[in-house]
C-alpha cells in the first residue's frame, strides 16, 4: 500500500443548514504525511474534516480525491480509498471486538462477495497493527476508553484505504493513551505509506506529531506547514485568543507551547 | 503474536458466533415446533395425536373423518398458522425499528403505527358501519398514513431516531384521544366491536387472512433481506455508516417502508395484538448474547410468543376464552417495566 491518492479541497464552503462554519478555503494535504488541524472550539476544525470525508456536502467549492470531486463519486468506491473514524461512533449492545471490526470491511463486500479469507486477514492485520488481538473476543462494552478508542481504529485501518481522516481519537483518553494513539497513527505513515488527517485538540501533542500542521480560525485556515515553520506566539495568540511562549519540546525538538494566563503573567515576562 | 494466529484465532470468534446463531435458531424452532403441535392438540373436541396426523395428511391420503378434519384443518390449522405468520410479522417489524432507530421503545406498538391501525378501524366501525374484511383494510391504510406522517414529521436534513420516537409518541396518545372520540359518539354494539378488534384476536381466524399475510411477507421478506446487509454499517452511526459507504438515507427509508408493511398486514389480519413487536427483538438479541443482528431469531421468537399467548388465551381460564392481546398485553407490560427500570439504572433508553 502506498501513499498515491491525493485529497484536496478548492473553494470550499461549508455550513450546517442557514449557518456557514467554514468559508472559501483551500487546502491540499500532503501525501504520505500526517496531517494534524488544530484550532480553537468552534473553528470548523471538525466540520472541514466532515467536508473532506464527504460526510458534508458543499454549498460551494468542492473537495476532489485524486481530481474527481467526492460528492460525485460512487460512495462505495470513496469507502476503498478513504477511511473515516467520526468522533462519536456508536457500538452495538454486546458486540464482540471482532465483530466491530469487521465492520470495517463492508466497503469491499458486496450482495455475492461476501466474508472471505482475504477478510479475516484485513482484520488479523488491523487488530495486530492497533495491539488489539488479545481482546478478539471481547464485547466491545466491557474495553476500557483506550481499548475501545484502539478497537475503532482497527475498525478504520480493517477498511485497508490509503487516507485515513480521524476526528478527536483521542478525546476522553488519558495522556498515556493519547500518545499511544498518535504513534500508532505515525507508525502507519511512517511504515505503510498511509496519508492520515486527524483533528486534535491538543496543541503540544499536535506540535510533537504533525508532519503538517493546519491553524483553523473562524472557518479558515490561518496558518499551515510544519510545525517549526508555523507555530509562534503570534500563530497561538491570533488562533486560540492567548498570550502564550513557544519553547523547543525537550524530547521532540518541536514547537512547545506554554499558556500564561493572568495570574503568571509577570514571572513571564522575567 | 502473528498475523496469521491472529487470522485464526478471528476466524474461531467468528464461528462461535456463527455457532451461537445457529443453535438459538434451531432451539427457537424446536420450541415452535412444539408449540404448533400443542396447539393443534390442545382443545374441547378431544382428538387423539395419530387423528390429528391422519387428518393432516387427509388431503394426501384420502382418509377423511368429517367431524375431526374440520376442527382440525378448518379450526385449529388456520388459527395456528395466523399466529405464527403475524407473530412473526409484529416480531419483524418491531426488530427493524428498534434497530434502526437504536431505540428499544421505537417499535411500531409504541411509537404510534398500531395506534393509527387502530384509530382507522375504530373510524370504520363506528362512523362508517363496516366490519370484517373491510375494517383491515381500513387499519392497513391507517397504519400507513400514520407511519408516513411520523416521518414526515420527524424530518430535519434528514430522520433521527430520536425525533421518531417522540414525535411517533405524541402520535400515539393523539389517535388514542381519536379513539376515545369515537367511543363516546358509537352505540354500545358498535363499542363491543370496536374494542372486541382493538384487543387483538385470533378467535376469527379464516384461512384467507393467512393466505393474504403470506402472500405479503413473501414480497416483504426478500426485501429486507436485500437492505438489511447496509444495516452492518448503520449501526455504527450515521458517519461511520456513511464514512464505510452505506446508502444510509436509502436503506433507513426502504427498511421502515418494510417495517410498516409488516406492521400494517400483521394488524389488518388480528388486530392491533400489543408487545409482541416489542418484545421479540430484545428477547431474541438476549438470547444471542452479542452474536448477530437477530432478526431470523427475532422472527422465530415473536411466532413463539404470539402461538403460546393465545394457546393462554384459549385454555388458561376454564370458561373463558380470553382474546390474545390480553395475554401479550399483560406480559408485554411487565416486559416494557422491566426494560425501564433496567435501562433507567444504566442509563441508556436512547
Amino acid at each position: 500500500m502506498s501513499a498515491n491518492h491525493q485529497l484536496l479541497a478548492a473553494g470550499l464552503d461549508l455550513a450546517y443548514g442557514e449557518r456557514q462554519i467554514v468559508s472559501a478555503l483551500d487546502l491540499t494535504l500532503p501525501p504520505g504525511k500526517l496531517t494534524v488541524i488544530v484550532g480553537a472550539n468552534a473553528c470548523g476544525k471538525s466540520t472541514l474534516l466532515r467536508g473532506l470525508a464527504r460526510l458534508l456536502t458543499p454549498t460551494r467549492g468542492a473537495v476532489y480525491l485524486d481530481g474527481k470531486p467526492i460528492h460525485q463519486m460512487p460512495t462505495r468506491q470513496v469507502a476503498t480509498i478513504l477511511g473515516v473514524l467520526p468522533q462519536s461512533p456508536i457500538a452495538p449492545d454486546a458486540i464482540s471486538v471482532t465483530d466491530l471490526v469487521g465492520r470495517g470491511r463492508y466497503p469491499h463486500q458486496g450482495w455475492f462477495r461476501r466474508w472471505t479469507p482475504e477478510d479475516d486477514t484485513a482484520v488479523a492485520e488491523a487488530l495486530a497493527a492497533t495491539d488489539t488481538a488479545e481482546l478478539a473476543d471481547r464485547p466491545v462494552d466491557e474495553l476500557s476508553g483506550g481499548q475501545r478508542q484502539r478497537v475503532w481504529i482497527a475498525m478504520a485501518l480493517a477498511q485497508q484505504t490509503d487516507l485515513l481522516l480521524l476526528d478527536e481519537p483521542t478525546t476522553f483518553l488519558d495522556i498515556n493513551h493519547q500518545v499511544e494513539v498518535l504513534d500508532l497513527l505515525t507508525d502507519l505513515v511512517r511504515h505503510r505509506g498511509r496519508t492520515i488527517v486527524v483533528v486534535l485538540h491538543d496543541l503540544n501533542l499536535a506540535c510533537r506529531y504533525a508532519d503538517h500542521i493546519v491553524a483553523m480560525k473562524a472557518g479558515r485556515i490561518v496558518a499551515e506547514g510544519r510545525p517549526v515553520d508555523v507555530v509562534t506566539e503570534a500563530v497561538v495568540k491570533d488562533v486560540f485568543g492567548m498570550t502564550a511562549r513557544v519553547v523547543v519540546d525537550p524530547v521532540s525538538n518541536t514547537p512547545m507551547i506554554v499558556p500564561i494566563g493572568r495570574h503568571h503573567a509577570g514571572k513571564a515576562m522575567a | 503474536m502473528s498475523v496469521v494466529s491472529d487470522a485464526s484465532r478471528i476466524i474461531a470468534v467468528r464461528h462461535s458466533a456463527a455457532t451461537r446463531r445457529r443453535n438459538v435458531l434451531l432451539g427457537l424452532a424446536l420450541a415452535l415446533l412444539a408449540a404448533f403441535a400443542l396447539a393443534l392438540y390442545l382443545g374441547d373436541y378431544p382428538v387423539p395425536a395419530s387423528g390429528i396426523v391422519q387428518s393432516l395428511l387427509s388431503p394426501v391420503t384420502g382418509l377423511a373423518d368429517r367431524s375431526v378434519d374440520f376442527i382440525v384443518l378448518q379450526v385449529r390449522l388456520p388459527r395456528a398458522i395466523l399466529a405464527v405468520l403475524s407473530g412473526a410479522s409484529f416480531a419483524l417489524a418491531g426488530i427493524i425499528f428498534q434497530t434502526l432507530l437504536r431505540n428499544p421503545l421505537a417499535s411500531p406498538d409504541i411509537i404510534g403505527v398500531a395506534h393509527g391501525a387502530s384509530a382507522a378501524a375504530v373510524f370504520c366501525i363506528i362512523i362508517l358501519g363496516w366490519s370484517g374484511l373491510a375494517v383491515s383494510f381500513g387499519a392497513f391504510g391507517g397504519a400507513v398514513l400514520t407511519a408516513l406522517a411520523i416521518y414526515f414529521l420527524a424530518w430535519r436534513n434528514g430522520v433521527t431516531a430520536f425525533r421518531v420516537v417522540l414525535i411517533g409518541i405524541g402520535m400515539a396518545a393523539m389517535l388514542a384521544a381519536v379513539i376515545s372520540y369515537l367511543f363516546t359518539r358509537a352505540r354500545l354494539n358498535e363499542v363491543q366491536q370496536a374494542m372486541a378488534w382493538l384487543v387483538g384476536s385470533l378467535n376469527a381466524a379464516r384461512p384467507g387472512d393467512s393466505i393474504v399475510l403470506a402472500g405479503a411477507m413473501l414480497v416483504l421478506i426478500p426485501l429486507m433481506i436485500g437492505l438489511v446487509r447496509a444495516l452492518d454499517a448503520m449501526e455504527l452511526g450515521d458517519d461511520t455508516a456513511r464514512a464505510l459507504g452505506a446508502p444510509v438515507e436509502l436503506t433507513r427509508l426502504g427498511l421502515m417502508l418494510v417495517a410498516v408493511g409488516f406492521a400494517a398486514f400483521a394488524t389488518a389480519a388480528v388486530g392491533p395484538v400489543g408487545f409482541v413487536a416489542f418484545v421479540s427483538g430484545p428477547l431474541a438479541r438476549s438470547l444471542l448474547k452479542g452474536a448477530g443482528r437477530g432478526f431470523a431469531q427475532a422472527a422465530l421468537v415473536g411466532a413463539l410468543v404470539m402461538l403460546v399467548s393465545d394457546l393462554l388465551a384459549q385454555h388458561l381460564l376454564p370458561t373463558v376464552q380470553l382474546p390474545v392481546g390480553v395475554v401479550t398485553g399483560a406480559c408485554g407490560a411487565l416486559f416494557l417495566l422491566w426494560l425501564l427500570m433496567a435501562s433507567g439504572r444504566s442509563g441508556r433508553v436512547n
